[in-house]
């Protein structure tokens, strides 16, 4: 089908574009921008007046439970909550039932993304088998033969200093990037909160601080001997930022993402134990906020994920210790990343949900460069709704924005020149 | 904040008790003075009055005790009331799922209070969330969070032998970081005007922010109880020691240990207080728990009109408390 998009006011960072232009679509791919072609006759056109097109988003963590925990999420319900928000992308941690340490498990993902047909899904390989730091898993295999972008071991540590040093030299060499959750297993404890004022006045095991950077010191220490490519998922913290923008003006090659929650929540946010609020790493301070908003605007934080995490209403239906840490967050990810333009161009937002997370997986997404695969979201900047977890498509309700009054809906999304979302 | 609001009623009367932390002080005051007033019924010949009869209330415990239970059950049939105790066993029930199934199973009962006590901070609020709407939630100590009734026993036992509040300093010595009873005592101590609250112990059993609770840290016995009128000693729990929070018993006592000689460093007439029950030669001197100074005992017998007045305040009796006043 060959498609025209007119009228929308165009954003794709990758190429340095913020203008109103028609955009025309045909075999799945980017046809023209601006003018149309000759000869190129139009079967479908989208009235994108108001709106603004962007590439699709390019999520790079969401955990989408299948397999091993259906009764959270399924690839499917997952990809279609992805697809009406804007994802055309999303990007797989390797923490599933069984671990993602074998690429038959990588088939049988990708099978059933393919079948549901909504968005592209792309994997991280385990880092160690079965993510228990004991062992190297298959990583030449797994990016073989299972096409994964990077290895990683989840939430799960690598407490061992000289095996987290194997895994790192043996990714290098695989031309591996290793995603890391830094958290230092002896300091974070049982913690479910950030060690503070919060934790303090409720009586909450405490996560401090140093749980995080004393993590990352040690990775960015071994980053410097082994020569990896590494990137930091969700920093939470404002010293770690220091500490990651320190070893990329030394020239380290080093990425960090921040999730959009954590850029808008501060511990205070538990109030009275809203387990909805339990997440990993946990929200700290009002001014660890606003240091990752800042590292965002400087580019030390490269890009902006979702870090989604569905879950069953049981899940967050017990003491707030007590709960499973994790938001779903799919469906606030745009809108959340949109507020931040007080302090951002908006083209450098987009440009974190879409080039910059495209470039750190390695993968051809994240521009409406001609010739490209046409993965697009139109969304209307002027829309203002209510987030009610009634309305949500994702199998998780689990959300602390309730009632928040957000901008910005997602009208259409396309992926591989397909509408897989329209209102 | 919203959530505030949970522990009253429309009307602002208090419908739950889950924490001190949010409340007025005049709705302190209200509980010592309904306490005050429900302390000569165990003197009486017949210890019971009957302002709760017909109401059944479960003693929720998910975690052992033996005093706070007892004299929850003793309050509660002492305002003539009927009581279910229903001892958890933790292991068996560690999911919110079986807790909730649990509580809409008692609420088919037709219980009408729950008495809490669990393992986890935070407890008494989830269950006070997903109660029934008639039915008032007590926390009876919940995790590190808060013991609200056991400050408020503190409180009256203060208030018998200091009157005014508003000249006192306050020490609490031990485990804070830990301690729900500390929490509890600070915001309740706060709250009504107490204008030098002190806390001792070594940095690992203070937690770093405890500055933002309204008191002043001490890592020395020696100043912190300079001057002090009010010593609340806590208990120190035996399985801090594999924590690596504290290096042995011996080397406690020895550095934050209540001693005489240590108890002379406060005013002469200063009270000991300890929420029990007491480690003898670990926190506390035998010599200084028996002495007279320690008012430990009296705190126990004030837990059951603290006690009484709260059940009988959240149960919507106030007025009756004010009736029986007005009678004798």
């Amino acid at each position: 089908m060959r498609i025209k998009i007119s009228h929308g006011f165009i954003i794709d960072p990758a190429n340095n574009i913020e203008a109103k232009h028609d955009i025309y679509i045909s075999e799945g791919r980017i046809a023209a921008v601006g003018k149309q072609p000759d000869g190129f006759t139009i079967d479908k056109t989208i009235d994108a007046s108001g709106c603004h097109v962007i590439p699709g988003i390019v999520d790079l963590r969401a955990r989408l439970r299948e397999p091993g925990l259906e009764n959270k999420g399924t690839i499917a319900s997952e990809t279609r909550a992805a697809a009406a928000s804007g994802i055309t992308t999303l990007c797989i941690p390797p923490d599933t039932t069984p671990v993602l340490d074998s690429t038959s498990v990588v088939e049988l993902i990708q099978q059933r993304a393919s079948e549901a047909g909504f968005a592209k899904v792309v994997t991280l390989g385990a880092l160690t088998a079965g993510l228990n730091g004991e062992q190297l898993s298959e990583m030449a295999l797994l990016k073989k033969y299972g096409n994964c972008v990077g290895v990683s071991n989840a939430l799960k540590p690598v407490s061992n200093n000289l095996i987290m040093r194997r895994a790192m030299e043996y990714a290098a060499s695989c031309g591996l990037t290793v995603f890391l959750h830094a958290e230092d297993e002896g300091l974070a404890g049982k913690g479910c909160a950030h060690e503070g004022v919060i934790s303090t006045r409720l009586g909450l095991p405490g996560i401090p601080e140093t749980a995080e950077t004393n993590a990352i010191a040690r990775d960015l220490l071994l980053i410097e001997q082994t020569g990896v490519h590494a990137h930091f998922c969700h920093v939470s913290s404002a010293r770690a930022v220091q500490m990651i923008a320190r070893a990329q003006y030394d020239g380290f090659p080093v990425t960090a993402d921040v999730t959009a929650h954590h850029l808008h929540l501060t511990e205070m946010d538990i109030g009275f134990f809203d387990s909805n609020c339990h997440v990993r790493p946990p929200f700290r301070t009002q001014r660890d906020r606003e240091a990752l908003v800042a590292a965002l605007a400087t580019g030390n934080l490269n890009a902006i994920c979702s870090d989604h995490e569905p879950h069953d209403t049981d899940a967050k239906l017990a003491p707030f210790a007590e709960t499973e840490a994790g938001i779903s967050t799919l469906e606030t990810l745009l809108p959340l990343a949109l507020r931040l333009t007080e302090d951002l161009s908006l083209s450098d937002v987009i440009n974190r949900l879409t080039w910059q997370p495209a470039k750190i997986l390695g993968i051809d997404a994240g521009t409406l460069s001609v010739g490209e695969k046409a993965d697009i979201c139109i969304y209307n900047p002027e829309t203002n709704w209510i987030m009610k977890s009634e309305n949500m498509l994702s199998a998780g309700r689990n959300t602390p924005f309730e009632g928040w009054e957000l901008k910005g809906k997602v009208t259409h999304t396309l992926l591989n020149g397909k509408i897989v979302f329209s209102t | 904040m919203k959530q505030h609001d949970i522990q009253l009623d429309h009307d602002g009367k208090l419908r739950h008790f889950l924490t001190i932390e949010g409340l007025k002080k005049q709705m302190l005051l209200d509980i010592l003075d309904n306490a005050e007033n429900f302390s000569s019924v165990g003197n009486q010949q017949v210890k019971k009055v009957p302002l709760l009869r017909g109401k059944t209330i479960a003693n929720l415990f998910f975690e052992a005790s033996t005093r706070t239970r007892t004299t929850f059950e003793l309050a509660a049939k002492r305002l003539s009331a009927d009581v279910l105790n229903i001892n958890i066993n933790t292991s068996a029930t560690s999911k919110g799922e079986s807790l909730l199934d649990m509580l809409h199973n008692l609420e088919a009962m037709q219980v009408d209070m729950f008495v809490v006590r669990h393992h986890s901070s935070g407890a008494a609020h989830f269950i006070a969330q997903h109660v029934a709407p008639h039915i008032s939630v007590i926390n009876a100590g919940d995790g590190s969070h808060a013991h609200p009734t056991q400050a408020m026993l503190d409180m009256f036992t203060i208030r018998r032998h200091k009157q005014d509040f508003t000249k006192l300093t306050v020490a609490i010595i031990g485990d804070i970081m830990h301690s729900r009873v500390a929490r509890s005592q600070i915001h309740a101590l706060n709250t009504l005007g107490v204008p030098e609250i002190r806390v001792i112990g070594p940095q690992t059993i203070i937690p770093n922010e405890a500055a933002h609770l309204g008191v002043h840290v001490y890592h020395d016995m020696h100043q912190g109880l300079q001057n002090v009128d009010v010593v609340i000693m806590l208990r120190l729990q035996r399985e801090r020691m594999a924590g690596a929070l504290l290096p042995s018993e011996h080397e406690y006592f020895h550095m934050f240990g209540l001693t005489e000689e240590k108890l002379k460093l406060a005013k002469a007439d200063a009270i000991v207080m300890h929420p029990g029950p007491i480690n003898r030669g670990v926190e506390i001197e035998s010599s200084v728990a028996d002495g007279s100074q320690s008012v430990i005992l009296e705190q126990v017998t004030h837990g059951i009109s603290v006690r009484m007045a709260v059940m009988s305040m959240a149960l919507g009796r106030s007025s009756l408390v004010d009736q029986e006043r007005s009678q004798s």
